[in-house]
């Protein structure tokens, strides 16, 4: 009786000094999140896959990962594929130790941008518009994004002007293939 | 029948392809127009040694510490003829043609590089 009554007080006294003192933090995570996760960890994947991929041209990559966020966004929406398409690119840097580096930067600028243009692509009729035409919007949307970010933070000359039509083609050509990977894994999907 | 890949493109889709190709084509022809050079500036051990018209046909030589590069401009084109670098990559990257190309021989410091009548970005940086 009396140590319970102390320990009252004690709770009560620890109370009033820290306003919590449980201070476990609960982060309930539900049906979406655990979905969101599994789609950025396949995102991850597929840019991992990507990294032992030679390129030609240091910048010039498939963004493969870009076709997990274009099933997502048909599928559950802008703000779930924006969570996915975040989540990887967070998550990428830290996998690949690239965690506020320039790097890192490019890579969150273009997927910013891309993220911005599907939120207005997606309003396209969908009977006209499919995939594809999000793909490569969302591609040219991110190469211009990475240029504006180069041009006006890394490298401030027009230097690298003379490579913007090497960016824009590699853009609409892996647009376009990320596109109709993207519509038709979800042909199959249907099927199934 | 058509194969399948293309079933997923719908009208709108060939809409922004065609414009995508076209944007891109835009691009090529506005960053890669290839404003034609018409002076090549010659820089010896970081400085300027010579600015010279394309509109002559000559040889240049130019001093840098392991010998002279000799420049042959023929044509309304600029090429490093003769360098003493041991490599000789200046040498091998042949006739210059476009405002912007550069070439340069590091070892011997000697560098040339074209410009069109105004200069419009610095390739050296890059």
């Amino acid at each position: 009786m009396q140590v319970s009554a102390a320990g009252m007080q004690d709770a009560g006294k620890s109370e009033s000094r820290i306003p919590n003192s449980d201070s476990r933090i609960l982060l309930h995570a539900n049906a979406e999140d655990h979905h969101i996760a599994r789609m950025a960890a396949v995102a991850l994947g597929l840019t991992i896959l990507e990294g032992a991929i030679p390129s030609p041209l240091p910048g010039v990559k498939p963004g493969l990962a870009n076709i997990v966020t274009l099933i997502v966004l048909a599928r559950y929406g802008w703000r779930t594929a924006a969570w996915v398409s975040l989540l990887r690119v967070f998550a990428g840097s830290l996998l690949f130790g690239n965690f506020l580096t320039p790097g890192f930067f490019l890579g969150l600028t273009g997927a910013l941008l891309s993220l911005l243009v599907l939120a207005l692509a997606q309003h396209l009729p969908p009977r006209w518009f499919g995939p594809v035409t999000h793909s490569v919007c969302a591609a040219f949307a991110h190469i211009a994004g990475q240029m504006a970010l180069v041009y006006l933070w890394l490298i401030p000359n027009a230097g690298i002007a003379y490579l913007m039509p090497i960016f824009a083609a590699a853009a609409l050509l892996f647009g376009t293939v990320n596109g109709l990977i993207a519509a038709r894994f979800m042909d199959n999907a249907e099927t199934i | 029948m058509s194969p399948p890949a293309l079933d997923h493109i719908k009208p709108g889709d060939w809409l922004t392809l065609i414009m995508g190709t076209g944007g891109v084509v835009l691009l090529a022809l506005m960053f890669w127009s290839g404003e034609i050079a018409d002076k090549a500036i010659i820089r010896s051990g970081g400085k300027l040694f010579r600015e010279v018209s394309l509109s002559r046909n000559q040889q240049i030589e130019v001093p840098g510490p392991l010998g002279v590069s000799l420049i042959s401009i023929e044509n309304r084109k600029v090429r490093i003829a003769k360098d003493p670098g041991p490599r000789q990559y200046c040498v091998r990257q042949g006739w210059l043609q476009q405002a912007g190309e550069v070439a340069l021989c590091l070892p011997n410091q000697v560098s040339v590089e074209l410009a069109g009548s105004h200069k419009r970005y610095d390739s050296l940086n890059y």
